[in-house]
């Protein structure tokens, strides 16, 4: 597995620095805010899971940070920069569900529209694109699917695809939008592995996740978002019984038996 | 008869029936259809006027309401292969058909009534010469006779089915499970539904019976989201959009039916501008009031999350509200200002401070 | 044959015609791809009725009936169609296809008002404008078909120049937009190339083929191919293979309009496709489902129990 290396004159100052800031963000769609006054650092380098219920704005709340929705208040900033600036650092993957999949394109196509960014407007893809979608296709164990028309791909397949596809854009904070949503086990395990040897590389990456009990196995920085930030820190401190009763103003019964589960590790 | 009284009289039957039904064509998102069969209608049409040997009514309208049918189950059928979408499927089918009738209408009649402004524009202008005689007996114009039937039809239609077509329209699922077959009902407002267009037709034209379908009902939509209140509504707005239209054709000498369809364009336009919820003014104001309502809030809020921090002192800074949240001086003001008024906040030099009446907002606010 | 082929080659009116039609299937077909994919089909019909107006007001205006100047104003009508379109849509609870049909409708009703005025004062038939509702590919000339090569090839290079990002908008306008690719400067432009290819259309086919000419070598296409760049050269194909058989058919026999006989072929094409093309045909889908019910045992009540129940 290589990911391609690219040094950033920006880099070593940076690392210190939060991957993602965001400061007094409301968000609100046709005049409703979704979000209230958000205040949140996400620190380089983390493994970040945005957790909370329904509604809560945890997919309004990345899509603000990549600059798909308006701020009605507050800033975003990705490395200490505005989004704008710092585009071809950020790699995202959208919902699976967002897509229409009989789109006419196979899975090397998709991967390779990772690589428009840096590409800009006009140009085409060529060979060393082309390369490097193989590349990223392989690392998330698709290769061989790469000339498959993607509506004939499993749903975690599709996934797969999309995570290529990050891979594809080569950057240094990957923001994703449910990855884990409805995959099958053998994706699931690929992608955890994929996240690990994304953060030993020192990349960041923050996921939107709504399953609390594979949560903590999976990421060490922990947001609870609902309509505002309830609690945002080192995993282990953060997931505790009161924060997500908090989060969740103690509607799902999960919650009391992953109480006890915490009582009991404790 | 004479043409003062039958051009506006047929003008507002043909209105009201089609408006009837534009109420749940509108409401079940298949608006196109009322376009799709209105094309459609026409070598169903010819097609009878050449069994005919002549443009008999009633050769006419089996042709039509055939052609509307192969239409209509033409379209399903395409949509359930899931090789192309509803709007696709529409815009297969018609112009496929439209392109049969015109076909048909150059190859077996050059010389029929049918002539190519008639099939777009209709010729509503000359009904009152057009009359139904039985016997030796002059019955007047027959497109009133023709228009009345079918919009007593189409009454008898709506009101004897409400409940049926309002519970296959919002809940299907809930339709089929209680007995209405929401494909049966489905298939009974499309017949209805063409039957009315080939009424229409010969009275405005291919393209025209959409807009009296479709629009009266979509400016009713735009007033009410009673369904009781927008039925009669909608043929309120189709009747009166045909009177202006003829008045106002008179007066320029133009097309009627092309006048009567500007007229409900018009009346659409000025509810999109004036309804008391949706319209664009009324939205308008709402979102300046509803702004400046969230800019208090967001104030509100924001005092509240770094009440009890160390950051408070200077997050609270008038001067940082500007920096921080982005704001322009005039929103800022603005907030400021609202919030006040309401109590929430007070100044205690260059800060904001929270009242307590302040830190309840921000709590219910943010609270679910 | 050979004497068709004649025709085709040295004929000067079938020149034309043949010719500007396969222009406009051209035209028509690679951005009908993008249209249909984007589900918007039918924004093409709304476009080439809500032209109408724009036709009637740009001869009011300037008297003129140069087909430069109509097409202009039906390009600036088909345009003000599509805002009034967006506005409806994003500020009111009417759905899509109701704002379709509105702007569709009334724009056309705002035509034929204007004609039917301009009819009147008695100088329609020298402005011609009534070409327009029916198209009338027949009456082509020279001068036409060079206009429409210049409108189509203008439209085809800038799809060319932009087909990378016409796609990502089209397939993901999210992802598209977190690139830093404008997704409403991309739909803008995408919306106005769509607007050419209708004006085109206009004075060949009419508005109320125009529909049509957007969807049908589209669909078609899409039966074939499962990747885009086929899919649009296949489109482009039958588009133009469409316009030319109509174009012939109805040089040959008496009493076939060409508008009309280019959409019939069209619809042969189509139908052709889904039910034959290779993997999505419908035939080979009705075939394969006899194939199973022949080969295997009918699976009996019982012998499903027992697989149901062997299930993990």
């Amino acid at each position: 597995m290589v990911i391609t290396e690219r040094s950033h004159a920006a880099a070593p100052r940076d690392l210190a620095a939060p991957a993602i800031a965001i400061r007094d963000l409301t968000v609100a769609y046709r005049e409703t805010p979704v979000l209230w006054d958000i205040d949140l650092d996400i620190p380089a380098g983390t493994l970040t899971a945005i957790i909370g219920p329904n509604g809560a704005g945890k997919s309004t709340l990345i899509k603000a940070a990549l600059g798909l929705v308006p701020a009605a208040a507050g800033s975003v900033e990705i490395f200490v920069r505005p989004y704008d600036e710092q585009r071809l650092r950020v790699g995202y993957v959208p919902q699976r569900g967002s897509v229409d999949w009989d789109f006419p394109t196979n899975a090397l196509d998709v991967v390779l529209m990772g690589t428009y960014g840096r590409l800009g407007w006009i140009r085409r893809p060529g060979r060393a694109e082309r390369e490097v979608a193989m590349r990223c296709l392989d690392q998330v164990g698709m290769a061989d699917f790469a000339r498959r028309q993607i509506s004939q791909l499993s749903g975690g397949q599709q996934q797969r695809v999309f995570l290529a596809r990050a891979l594809a854009q080569d950057a240094d904070l990957y923001i994703m939008d449910e990855p884990f949503a409805g995959v099958d086990a053998t994706t699931e395990r690929a992608i955890v592995d994929l996240l690990r040897v994304l953060q030993a590389r020192g990349k960041t990456v923050v996921c939107v996740h709504h399953d609390l009990e594979s949560a903590p196995d999976y990421f060490d920085w922990l947001v609870l978002l609902n309509v505002r930030v309830m609690a945002a820190g080192p995993f282990a401190e953060t997931f505790t019984p009161e924060n997500l009763a908090r989060t969740y103003g103690g509607r799902i019964s999960l919650l009391s038996r992953l109480a006890e589960e915490l009582e009991g590790r404790a | 008869m004479s043409s003062e009284i039958a051009v506006p009289l047929t003008g507002v039957l043909v209105a009201s029936a089609c408006a009837l039904l534009g109420n749940f064509l509108i409401l079940r998102r298949m608006a196109m259809m009322a376009d799709a069969i209105s094309h459609a209608i026409l070598p169903g049409l010819v097609a009878g006027y050449v069994l005919a040997h002549g443009p008999n009514l009633l050769a006419g309208f089996l042709g039509a309401v055939l052609a509307a049918a192969i239409t209509v189950t033409a379209v399903q059928a395409l949509e359930r292969t899931r090789r192309v979408d509803g709007g696709a499927a529409i815009g297969i089918v018609f112009p496929a058909m439209f392109a049969l009738g015109t076909v048909l209408v150059t190859s077996q009649f050059a010389d029929v009534h049918l002539d190519a402004d008639a099939i777009l524009f209709g010729n509503i202008e000359f009904v009152a010469f057009d009359t139904l005689t039985i016997g030796e007996r002059d019955l007047g114009p027959r497109s009133i006779w023709v228009m009345s039937a079918l919009c007593l039809i189409n009454v008898l239609f709506v009101g004897l089915f409400t409940k049926e077509l309002k519970l296959t329209t919002f809940d299907a699922g809930l339709a089929a499970a209680l007995g209405f077959s929401p494909v049966l009902v489905h298939y009974a407002l499309m017949l209805v539904l063409s039957v009315t267009a080939v009424g229409a037709f010969s009275a405005v034209g291919a393209v025209l019976v959409v807009a009296l379908v479709i629009v009266p009902a979509a400016t009713a939509y735009l007033l009410t989201e009673r369904l009781a209140l927008m039925i009669p509504l909608s043929v309120a707005f189709g009747a009166a959009a045909a009177l202006i239209g003829y008045r106002a054709a008179i007066a320029w000498d133009t097309s009627i039916a092309g006048a009567m369809v500007s007229a409900t364009g018009a009346l659409f336009g000025l509810a999109l501008l004036g309804a008391p919820r949706q319209g664009l003014i009324a939205r308008a104001w709402r979102t300046r009031r509803q702004r400046a309502t969230i800019a208090s809030q967001m104030l509100a809020v924001h005092l509240f999350n770094h009440e009890s921090g160390p950051e408070r002192d200077e997050e609270s800074r008038v001067a940082h509200l500007r920096e921080g949240l982005r704001w322009s001086p005039q929103r800022t003001g603005l907030a400021i200002a609202g919030a006040t008024r309401r109590g929430w906040v007070d100044r205690d030099n260059g800060r904001l401070v929270l009242t307590a009446r302040g830190r309840q907002a921000a709590e219910q606010v943010v609270a679910r | 044959m050979s004497g068709l082929l004649r025709d085709l080659l040295f004929d000067y009116t079938l020149r034309n015609v043949a010719l500007g039609s396969a222009l406009l299937g051209i035209v028509s077909g690679v951005l009908g791809t993008f249209a249909l994919l984007r589900r918007q089909g039918l924004l093409g019909d709304a476009l080439a009725h809500a032209a109408l107006p724009g036709i009637c007001l740009a001869f009011l205006l300037t008297g003129s009936k140069a087909p430069i100047v109509l097409l202009l104003g039906a390009g600036i009508a088909g345009w003000v169609g599509t805002m009034l379109l967006l506005l409806i849509v994003r500020r009111t609870l009417l759905s899509e296809d109701a704002a379709l049909g509105i702007v569709l409708s009334t724009f056309f009703g705002v035509g034929v008002t204007l004609l039917t005025f301009i009819n009147q004062r008695g100088d329609a038939n020298q402005a011609g404008l009534d070409k327009y509702l029916f198209g009338q590919a027949a009456a082509l000339v020279a001068r036409d078909v060079i206009t429409f090569a210049i409108l189509g090839g203008a439209a085809l290079l800038l799809v060319l120049l932009f087909s990378k990002e016409f796609t990502l908008l089209t397939f993901d306008p999210a992802f598209a937009s977190s690139l830093g690719f404008g997704t409403t400067r991309l739909s803008i432009l995408l919306t106005s190339l769509i607007v050419v290819a209708v004006v085109i259309g206009l004075q060949t086919v009419g508005v109320v083929l125009m529909a049509a000419m957007l969807i049908g070598p589209a669909a078609a296409a899409r039966q074939w191919t499962n990747r885009l760049a086929p899919m649009i050269a296949l489109s482009a194909l039958f588009g133009a293979t469409a316009g030319v058989s109509g174009a012939l058919l109805s040089f040959t026999r008496q009493g076939l309009p060409t508008g009309p006989t280019i959409v019939l072929t069209l619809t042969a094409i189509v139908f052709g496709s889904l039910l034959f093309a290779p993997a999505r045909g419908l035939v080979w889908d009705r075939l394969r489902q006899r194939h199973r019910a022949l080969s295997g045992p009918m699976p009996t009540p019982v012998a499903l129990v027992e697989s149901e129940g062997s299930r993990p």
